[in-house]
């Protein structure tokens, strides 16, 4: 009897198979193995069963607070959002969930159809020219651009705007540490004397604390130094806010998971990357093309493949192989759910209910509103420790904002969604005008 | 139904159709922000509900699946993927839980990836495990970036060449391309085992490291290891496995007692989470603890009773936004935690036994490239069938009109013609004769009507593609009106 329901073979299939092989035991065919150092102990955890699998993990998800929280207002780089139906229905789906990544177009029109869907919608959505089918994360995403803009300009100095975030900055850190790139920030360097040239300036709008950047004339002071514009953005944004497409910028990412994707304490989500068409040749990462079969039939097939690490090996413009193609289902199904009014809907709401949200937390004598051209996340200033804000919010399971303090003062930013209904606002407000010292 | 064209969303949408009704605002509203700052308008379809899922259960029937096919898909192991592990990471208080929360807002995930941390280093006997990378290539990077740092903190900068094999996946130079490290090539055997006597020529003290895939990618596990560490050892190098792919050695042997310093696994792979049609996988780094302090950050350990995160005092640094692909690193647990050490070395027992089966049912019929008995997969070569007009591409093409995914093909590099195949351990005694005699009768197809393989597939949705015209003229999305 086997310990496990995953394997089908009894002792006598196995049995049957060791002699078709002409081996006694299994052991037999592990000659090549040395022998000292075969079968060693291994000291795991016991098995358990189905049913007590899921009370264990059950018992791990409560000694979260979020099994408990009933709205947050965290935010810096994942985001709650409404997650609808329609995306949870079809990523259950085993046709889409357990199949291969697509090299044999032929059993996988599915996977790229809707692969090639996304690249579609997140090229609309951003007003790009191409789209690839997806990167690990947002900041990978961010530092794969800004190689990617290196690589075409030939320019290894990437001018770092102090719109990115801090952690978008560690892995650009990570991912070019051994490429031989230089690092220097904008305010150090746009200046009219400054004749030098760059490969790209990386901005980010909204910012890392919620501001809308002036991404167009920032564009045109990196183009006038012979460099690129690589915007990151936060997807939703996009549905009132104008597109990198229509501000001159040359490459765009984002954080995809807003768009239909738990923030899963991170992970998995999937980085967004657009450019404009020219520069597909130092695109990293898969792309889905349509072309069609031998009976003109309109088909799906991955393309420019000699860009990959598959065929290029050491010259190829990423490493990346496996990435986030069941993540961009979900973004798909997302953005078809939606719609171009769905879109607009939900990021008008966000963006008043943070104003509202922002004005009535201004109006209290505790906090002051640092924030002003704001998506929906924002910065307020307080004279109470950040961790009692909290705490006053989560005994009432409302999980609160992000301490962005610094040296000089306390502060706190709240991202808002459609998630925080305006209940829930004046509940927070109330909260926080009962608990004032 | 399955060969239906589905038009494109942009194709079906109709102006005034919805798919979802949302909140309204709620609150009164504020002044927007200047008009140069806002968008006029966003072409995207408009479509109703049951369209949308009638499209995309549509579509779904186009794909091959583990769920419905057998995918003989050598160094991907295509096992079944647990559905429990689905519903375990859906749970809510995973899939809700805010990754810039506090330490004491998550013990309950900091715990599971410690435990997971603890049981992939007892499973490869390296024990300081980075749970980050976001998938295997990354992983290969985390752990070139550690044999670097390492050897910057000894002062041995020189140190920038990995000694890459010929028969190596692509990632290995294009991750080393990453680290600034210069990729020399080993040469192998014919059987895919290290030359002796090239690696002796090569190593010298520029070397930082040699990229060893164990077992091979030919599926054969490497005789000489203990002789190829010392001789990298010897000469103050480290030695980095790709664990990719680690369904033959699940208590088996393990990396950290052949001398392996450095090694990464896809979980998306032995550990059964899904391959997703392409991601998102999870790629964990497991080094010897003399490496510890050069793992990515934020790492995991225990203080006393509480969960922590820290960085490492040497830290290679932050690899992505947050602590890795959470919700698959929850998966790999469950998985692991569902079997524990009898079940998961019963894993491997029963994956090397089918692969040998294989082999050894098809090599008359079927070149091999290896007398010896393989671990988890095995390599073959059409090189016979080349004989008759019939290529590799062409019995993949056959096997899937035969209901079955395509071998891995043309892959390792070093072998013409290459087919390689493996069954994991998922797959009854039943499916793998029905996959023996398609393999049989292909072969004698070929001698008999090759045009009959060469034609195939044509029970698909589609039949062969013109991929030259894809990439000659890229059509990567709806043309922008």
């Amino acid at each position: 009897m086997k310990n496990s329901p995953y394997i089908p073979s009894t002792d006598s299939d196995q049995k049957e198979m060791l002699e078709t092989i002409g081996a006694k035991t299994f052991k037999d065919l592990l000659n090549d193995v040395p022998v000292k150092k075969l079968f060693p102990s291994l000291d795991l955890k016991e098995a358990l069963s189905e049913q007590e699998l899921v009370e264990f993990f059950e018992l791990m998800a409560n000694n979260n607070f979020a099994s408990k929280a009933v709205s947050s207002y965290m935010g810096g780089g994942a985001y709650n959002h409404y997650i609808p139906s329609t995306v949870k229905s079809m990523i259950q789906r085993g046709e889409f969930l357990t199949s291969y990544t697509p090299y044999q177009p032929e059993a996988s029109q599915g996977t790229l159809q809707v692969g090639f869907e996304f690249q579609s919608m997140i090229a609309q959505l951003f007003d790009m020219e191409v789209c690839n089918a997806g990167m690990y994360d947002g900041p990978t995403a961010l530092a794969e651009a800004a190689l990617m803009a290196c690589r075409i300009k030939r320019n290894n100095t990437i001018v770092i705007h102090n719109s990115i975030s801090d952690k978008s900055l560690e892995v650009i850190k990570a991912y070019s540490k051994w490429q031989n790139i230089t690092m220097i920030s904008y305010d150090d360097i746009i200046h009219e004397n400054d004749s030098s040239e760059y490969g790209c300036l990386l901005v980010q709008s909204p910012n890392q604390y919620g501001e809308i950047e002036d991404v167009e004339k920032l564009a045109n002071e990196i183009h006038a130094k012979n460099g690129l514009i690589v915007q990151h953005t936060y997807p939703i944004s996009l549905g009132l806010l104008k597109p990198p497409g229509q501000l001159n910028v040359d490459i765009a990412t984002a954080e995809g998971q807003p768009l239909g994707v738990p923030v899963s304490f991170g992970g998995p989500f999937i980085g967004l990357l657009t450019c404009k068409k020219e520069f597909i040749r130092q695109l990293p990462g898969r792309i889905i093309g349509q072309t069609v079969d031998k009976n003109n039939k309109i088909s799906y097939a991955l393309t420019l493949q000699t860009r990959e690490q598959h065929i290029r090996r050491e010259s190829a413009t990423s490493n990346i192989c496996t990435s986030t193609q069941l993540i961009g289902l979900m973004v798909a199904v997302y953005l078809a759910t939606m719609g171009p009014n769905g879109i607009k809907s939900i990021a008008e709401t966000c963006y008043h209910r943070a104003h509202y949200f922002a004005a009535e937390l201004d109006k209290m004598d505790n906090f002051r509103l640092l924030s002003n051209n704001f998506f929906n996340e924002f910065i307020v200033e307080t004279k109470m420790d950040i961790t009692k804000v909290n705490n006053i919010l989560s005994k009432n399971n409302i999980e609160g904002g992000l301490d962005v303090s610094d040296k000089d003062s306390k502060k706190i930013m709240f991202a808002v969604t459609e998630l925080n209904t305006p209940e829930i606002i004046s509940k927070t407000i109330q909260i926080l005008g009962e608990n004032i010292d | 139904m399955i060969n239906k064209e589905q038009p494109l969303l942009m194709n079906q949408s109709k102006k005034g159709r919805k798919a979802i009704s949302l909140p309204k605002v709620g609150v009164p509203e504020s002044k927007l922000p200047d008009s140069k700052f806002l968008r006029k308008d966003i072409k995207l379809p408009e479509v109703a509900q049951l369209d949308l899922i009638r499209y995309f259960t549509n579509l779904s029937s186009l794909n091959y699946s583990i769920d419905t096919n057998f995918y003989p898909l050598g160094s991907c192991t295509m096992k079944y993927n647990p559905k429990i592990n689905e519903h375990i990471s859906g749970i809510n208080g995973f899939a809700s839980s805010h990754p810039n929360q506090l330490d004491e807002n998550i013990q309950g995930n900091l715990e599971i990836m410690h435990d997971l941390q603890n049981e992939l280093g007892e499973i490869t006997g390296l024990p300081a495990v980075s749970l980050a990378p976001l998938a295997g290539a990354q992983g290969e990077y985390a752990g070139l970036l550690i044999a670097r740092e390492y050897h910057l903190q000894n002062k041995q900068e020189n140190r920038n060449i990995a000694l890459i094999p010929d028969s190596a996946h692509g990632t290995n130079p294009a991750s080393a391309s990453m680290a600034g490290l210069e990729a020399v090539t080993i040469k192998t055997t014919k059987e895919g085992d290290i030359d002796l006597e090239d690696l002796k020529a090569n190593v010298n003290e520029n070397v930082s490291v040699l990229m060893l895939t164990l077992p091979s990618t030919l599926g054969l596990f490497e005789p000489n290891i203990l002789e190829i560490t010392k001789i990298i050892h010897d000469n103050g190098g480290l030695v980095y496995a790709d664990g990719a792919n680690l369904n033959a050695l699940l208590g088996i042997t393990k990396f950290g007692e052949l001398g392996v310093d450095i090694c990464h696994s896809n979980l998306h792979k032995t550990f059964s989470t899904p391959h997703g049609g392409g991601g998102p996988g999870s790629g964990p780094v497991m080094v010897a603890k003399f490496l510890e302090k050069y793992l990515p950050y934020p790492h995991i350990k225990k203080d006393g009773k509480k969960y922590i995160q820290y960085k490492p005092e040497f830290s290679v640094g932050r690899l992505n936004g947050f602590y890795g692909s959470f919700g698959i690193l929850v998966r790999a647990y469950a998985y692991i935690r569902s079997l524990g050490a009898e079940g998961l070395r019963e894993i491997s027992e029963n994956a090397i036994i089918n692969a040998n089966y294989i082999q050894e049912r098809l090599k008359n019929h079927y070149e091999l490239t290896s007398s010896r008995r393989c671990m988890h997969e095995t390599v073959l070569s059409a090189s016979k069938q080349k004989e008759d007009g019939v290529k590799a591409i062409d019995i993949a093409k056959k096997l899937l009109d035969e209901g079955f995914h395509a071998p891995t093909m043309y892959f390792p590099l070093i072998v013409e013609e290459a087919l390689m195949i493996e069954p994991t351990e998922s797959e009854s005694k039943e499916t793998i004769d029905k996959f023996i005699s398609s393999m049989i009768k292909i072969s004698e197809l070929s001698k008999t009507n090759p045009k009959e393989i060469t034609n195939a597939p044509i029970n698909l949705p589609v039949e062969r593609l013109d991929e030259a015209q894809a990439a000659r003229n890229p059509v990567l999305a709806w043309e922008k009106q």
